[in-house]
């Protein structure tokens, strides 16, 4: 507490923190433990036996999409940098729309469980499913990354564990607890703890916002001018984090290519499609989850600021955490020790959940599409040991996640989110787009844009300023930069387009009638999966 | 497949070809394509402008309310907008034609 004390002036207090959090783990569990009750079979446990209303899916849906990267990140993003941090959110939103149009009910009525069932409709079974199963795992690996390294950062603020071996402890708890989730409740118990999650979070991001404002009149434009005299830089103006150089320019148009269309390729949201009866239903999870979003995010455009202007720029940047302090550290300012407590629990919580989220998607696509369809030839007559798979992958991902996060600490997990968002962009989104609206679109053309498209991007990851050669590098003492983007969105992206096209040109396969059946059935939802009645 | 199972009964490539479901394929089409490529314009407009037009972006028009914070609201406000206008025309234009063919689709084949 003595470092804490120093940094911020706030006093932890651990034991509070503590025994909020127990309770909300107390009580997610008892849910999850009640929902497996109900998922006996494959359908329950990849999809919820697709009996989620619209509403209850769209709440789930901003569970899953408000992760920590939104709530710690973004905040503190605004917090720090201002108007660049909010550029975030609007990417984040916005995106929503590729979504809503162009992708929601045209998957969920092709599809059973996972992304493969809907790329794979038209094409060769074994390969695609494979390809979409290794696209499925890299996206959510990154976004896994991102979630840990928070959970490590908020740790390090709430506890004062500033030893590695203490944190990468506590990484192992969330892991165990996440695993748990999944494990026992499959998709059922993960939605419900994704709504109650999402309902916390919303609440409590609701209640500092009035508060913040309430302390300055509901003024927000004297919130915004006592945020620019306490950071003594244009917090209003963009370009304070981008706008230094020709390179950080573009590398600020190429993070918005990623965001506006990475989200629709996430995995993870997805399969979400899957767990309402029909594409209608679909539709309006998407609504719902396009409107609590929007919400939300205008909720971080005013803790952003009311952090920078409350606690101020330096304090944040000295916290345990950093950046990602900034919205537990106004929390402390409003309401002491309890408020920070709450809320800390809360983006707790988020994070639990949404690795929750990504490990059901992650295991669900190993299992229903390498072990079921690639492995097994699609000639699993015992579903039961299909299920059995994907809860051994779970258990798989679990540890992998827990070793990434212990890498990941201390990167700002917005910033990261984004590089998962960059991989969605490339390695997904161009393959759902031909296939739902493109005729002559092959196998050939999919694979070369999946593969393609991921290759290029994590490879240029690899090689960009945000893996070595800058003090603020994952590796800070290694060397080998020549790609000069942090986010390599602006070429991975239109690359994965590219290839697609001329994957698709150079094959000769083409079938029509398979086409004709999938544009069909897309668009009237005929013989789509219907709800599981228990 | 999984996926195909049920599928030998309707003729699909008959249906795809049927007037009804050109309407319906027109209507998707003629109203999410466009407007996509507005959306994505009017973006790709407000990150150009954050990017590389700092100085109009910081004007200030009241109190502490520059234009950059106007922009970016706005994409909230279309992003509802666009939302709302989808879900109408959803429901108006796509939604009764679609079941109309998914009951004949269903209706003849079982």
């Amino acid at each position: 507490m003595i470092n804490l004390a120093q940094s911020s002036g706030a006093e932890a207090n651990p034991v509070l923190n503590i025994s909020i959090f127990a309770v909300f783990v107390a009580v997610t569990l008892y849910i999850v433990f009640r929902a497996s009750r109900t998922s006996k079979t494959a359908v329950d446990y990849y999809a919820a036996g697709h009996s989620f209303t619209g509403a209850q899916n769209g709440i789930a849906i901003s569970g899953d999409y408000l992760s920590a990267a939104s709530f710690l990140g973004i905040a503190g993003a605004i917090a720090v940098f201002g108007y660049d941090g909010f550029l975030f959110s609007i990417g984040f939103l916005v995106a929503w729309l590729i979504a809503l149009l162009l992708v929601a009910e045209l998957l969920r009525n092709t599809g059973r469980y996972t992304l493969g069932d809907v790329l794979s409709f038209r094409m060769r079974q074994r390969p695609m499913r494979a390809a979409a199963s290794v696209s499925t795992l890299a996206v959510s690996f990154f976004y896994l990354l991102a979630q840990m390294a928070g959970a490590g950062g908020l740790v390090a603020l709430l506890l004062d564990v500033t030893g590695k071996g203490a944190q990468a402890l506590v990484i192992a708890v969330v892991g165990i607890i996440m695993i748990t989730y999944v494990v026992i409740g499959g998709m059922r118990g993960t939605t419900w703890v994704q709504i109650i999650k999402a309902t916390l979070l919303i609440t409590g991001a609701l209640v500092m916002t009035v508060w913040v404002l309430g302390k300055f009149g509901l003024n927000l434009s004297s919130l915004l001018g006592d945020a620019v005299t306490q950071a003594k830089s244009p917090v209003l103006d963009p370009g304070l984090q981008y706008g230094a150089t020709g390179t950080s320019k573009l590398d600020f148009v190429s993070l918005s290519i990623a965001l506006v269309l990475g989200t629709a390729g996430l995995p993870h949201i997805l399969m979400r499609f899957y767990t309402v009866p029909s594409a209608k239903e679909a539709r309006r999870s998407v609504v719902w989850a396009i409107a609590l979003i929007g919400i939300f995010y205008l909720f971080t455009l005013v803790l952003g600021y009311g952090a920078g202007a409350l606690v101020g720029k330096s304090v944040i940047n000295a916290a345990p955490g950093g950046q990602n302090s900034a919205a537990p550290l106004l929390a402390y300012e409003l309401g002491g020790t309890v408020l920070l407590g709450l809320i800390s629990a809360v983006a707790f919580a988020t994070i639990l959940a949404v690795v929750a989220g990504l490990t059901i998607t992650a295991s669900a696509s190993f299992a229903h599409d390498i072990y079921a369809n690639v492995i097994k030839k699609g000639e699993v007559d015992d579903k039961a040991q299909e299920v059995r798979v994907a809860r051994i992958t779970a258990f798989v991902i679990g540890a992998l996640a827990i070793g990434g996060g212990i890498l990941a600490l201390g990167q700002n997990i917005a910033f990261l989110v984004a590089l998962a968002f960059a991989v969605a962009a490339s390695a997904n989104l161009p393959t759902i787009v031909y296939s739902l609206f493109w005729k002559r679109f092959n196998t050939s053309g999919a694979l070369w844009s999946m593969y393609g498209g991921l290759i290029i991007c994590i490879g240029l990851i690899i090689f960009s300023p945000a893996v070595s050669g800058k003090s603020t590098s994952m590796l800070k003492n290694a060397d080998f930069d020549f790609f000069p983007l942090a986010n390599p969105g602006i070429v991975s992206i239109p690359a994965a387009f590219l290839l697609g096209w001329l994957g698709t040109v150079l094959s000769k396969e083409r079938n029509d009638a398979k086409y004709a059946e999938m544009e069909v059935r897309a668009l009237t939802g005929a013989h789509a999966e219907k709800a599981v009645v228990h | 497949m999984s996926t195909t199972e049920q599928t030998r009964g309707p003729d699909w490539s008959a249906v795809e070809q049927s007037a009804d479901f050109a309407v319906l394929r027109r209507r998707l089409r003629g109203f999410v394509f466009p407007m996509t490529a507005a959306f994505l314009v009017w973006y790709l407009l407000y990150v150009l402008l954050s990017d590389y037009a700092h100085g109009f972006m910081s004007t200030k028009v009241f109190g502490n309310i520059n234009i950059g914070l106007i922009f970016g609201l706005l994409q909230f406000v279309s992003t509802f907008v666009i939302t709302w206008l989808y879900v109408r025309y959803a429901n108006r234009k796509l939604d009764p034609i679609a079941d109309k063919i998914r009951a004949e689709i269903e209706g003849g084949a079982k």
